[in-house]
């Protein structure tokens, strides 16, 4: 068995707050975390939860206080590590004087590429984040979406098995995100192994085989997002109409709501078949019966309103 | 040998071209046109030694500003800007991220100073019609100014790996100035005739780098000639100093958690 593509290991992030007397804030508390290779994993928290943090610790922009992490087997400061990976910083500023395509091949520079293959790299990757027409323009002329895809291009032009990404949606139109998503995509099936963290919970369910949930610099969760959503039905959704004039049953007065000529209504699952029934008995016409579960977003939201509430433990939701 | 501090070394010097920081080359050529006429109209006799001392001392001048307002921003306004983190994504060791950058104004000061020279000569072409064999001293002189300036730029991007702009424009200033005065200050420790006191005085004098050495503008400008002893330790001088405050800068920037 291969060894995992990222094996962090108690990594702990001290920051010393204030001037006169600096007190030690921990923004980071013994993160131990695995990613496997060619896995896409979601690295989710609110703001201040720690995600930039633990990717600038994992790219040596600053260094733990305490604890390990390895990429593909080397250290995190051992820098042939750099040689095989890829970084997309959160909200990323590059060198404005350059053009699009020379920001590219100074970074292919530093890869020791050959002019040719450079060259050829370039153009490739400008055209795969859809750059191509702005090649040539400064990047002080540059957009938000424009400079995120030439992030997204300086992180994959040297064909790095593992790639970090920060909030690669970010600044993104709904087109943008699409196209982020559809790399994303064929990173996968390239088989590179993709750790990002990201607040917009659909992208995260739609493209991650597994999510890991930090609040307050903890863990709070790890699984696939298909076990955290899929652990149980909190209630049964039906759709129906009544014929006109009819009433509605009893046990539904209070609970259904009507939504364009049609009821809705949420019952608890031990409550579905009784209630059927009494449709069937008022001659109603169900249209569907649809369970409800926690989707991630509910799963999210009730692991940080639980950190503020009450101590945060590690939770260990499921496996891949 | 890495290849990485010349990469960085060309980019840095394209962001100096971009930012049009050779407009002062506009500058300093109206100030040798004006400079020339004037000479030749209030000089008589004298006009090679104003032109010479005027030329090679705005060289000085002008570098020395560039050194070091650029210098002190080198480092801090990729940290600041956040273009380093790209950078060190790569891989990019930070002593060959400074060493680069190091390397990179050093070589836009000595393309400004190329120009400024080449216009010096001009100048004094103007106003002579011919160039002496004693003129190999201004091109000493030259080589000079761009040693003090290298050592110059060291400092300013040692400082700049751990204070603020202004902060390092001001020890790099101080230090260029106590470094003039650095056998002075070793005099001073002898006439006070306190062992203690002549020790510090020894010990600063010789960790100031000597900058005085450096200056041979007025000879340059009276003719006379610049022992080779002179040249080689000034090269040899320079040399070191820069090595040791670029190692001492790798070790503080090496060390820096980036914001």
């Amino acid at each position: 068995m291969s060894a995992p593509a990222i094996e962090i290991e108690g990594l702990t992030k001290d920051y010393a707050v204030g001037f006169w007397r600096p007190r030690m804030r921990r923004s980071l508390d013994h993160l131990t975390l695995q990613v496997e290779d060619g896995e896409v994993f979601g690295f989710l928290g609110p703001n201040g939860a720690g995600k930039t943090t633990t990717l600038k610790v994992l790219m040596s922009i600053i260094f733990p206080t305490s604890g390990t992490a390895r990429v593909r087997g080397k250290a995190i400061d051992d820098v042939s590590m750099h040689r095989e990976i890829g970084y997309l910083p959160e909200q990323p500023y590059f060198y404005d004087y350059l053009t699009a395509r020379e920001l590219l091949d100074y970074y292919a520079r530093l890869f020791g590429f050959a002019a040719s293959e450079r060259r050829e790299r370039v153009t490739r990757f400008l055209e795969r984040v859809g750059l191509g027409r702005a090649a040539d323009v400064q990047l002080r002329k540059f957009s938000k979406g424009m400079l995120q895809r030439v992030g997204i291009a300086q992180a994959i032009l040297h064909d790095p098995q593992v790639i970090f990404l920060d909030e690669p949606m970010s600044g993104l139109d709904p087109v943008g995100r699409r196209e982020v998503r559809d790399i994303i995509h064929d990173l996968k099936r390239e088989g590179r192994t993709i750790f990002f963290s990201t607040h917009i919970l659909s992208d995260a369910e739609m493209l991650c085989d597994r999510v890991g949930v930090l609040v307050g610099g903890k863990l709070q969760g790890v699984g696939a997002p298909r076990e955290i959503v899929s652990m149980e039905v909190y209630a049964m959704e039906i759709l129906f109409e009544t014929p006109e004039g009819r009433p509605l049953p009893s046990s539904l007065a209070k609970n259904a709501t009507r939504v364009g000529g049609r009821y809705r209504a949420e019952v608890p699952e031990d409550q579905l078949y009784p209630v059927l029934d009494e449709l069937r008995r008022c001659e109603a016409r169900i249209l569907s019966v649809i369970p409800l579960r926690p989707t991630l977003e509910d799963y999210f939201f009730k692991l940080v309103a639980g950190d503020k509430s009450a101590s945060p433990q590690l939770v260990e939701v499921g496996t891949r | 040998m890495s290849t990485v501090p010349g990469i960085v070394a060309v980019n840095t010097f394209r962001e100096a071209v971009r930012d049009r920081v050779l407009y002062n080359l506009i500058v300093f050529a109206l100030l040798m046109i004006g400079a020339s006429v004037l000479v030749g109209e209030i000089s008589i006799g004298i006009s090679r030694l104003v032109i010479i001392n005027l030329g090679l001392s705005a060289i000085s001048i002008f570098g020395l500003v560039m050194a070091v307002f650029i210098g002190v921003g080198l480092v801090y306004k990729e940290m600041e800007k956040r273009t380093l983190y790209s950078l060190l994504a790569k891989p990019v060791r930070r002593w060959e991220f400074l060493v680069g950058k190091f390397g990179g104004l050093v070589l836009t000061l000595s393309v400004n100073t190329f120009f400024m020279a080449l216009g010096l000569g001009a100048a004094l072409y103007y106003v002579s019609r011919e160039f002496l064999r004693a003129d190999v001293a201004i091109v000493v002189a030259i080589y000079f100014i761009l040693l003090e300036l290298a050592l110059v730029t060291a400092l300013a991007l040692f400082f700049s790996c751990f204070s603020s702009p202004m902060l390092s424009t001001l020890y790099t200033l101080g230090i260029y100035v106590a470094g003039f005065f650095s056998s002075d200050i070793r005099e001073i420790g002898l006439v006070t005739h306190s062992p203690a006191i002549e020790t510090s005085a020894r010990v600063i004098s010789y960790l100031l780098p000597n900058f005085r050495n450096f200056n041979v503008i007025a000879a340059a400008s009276h003719g006379e000639a610049i022992p080779f002893s002179l040249i080689w330790q000034n090269t040899a001088y320079a040399a070191l100093y820069v090595a040791l405050v670029l190692i001492g800068a790798s070790a503080i920037f090496s060390g820096r958690n980036l914001k």
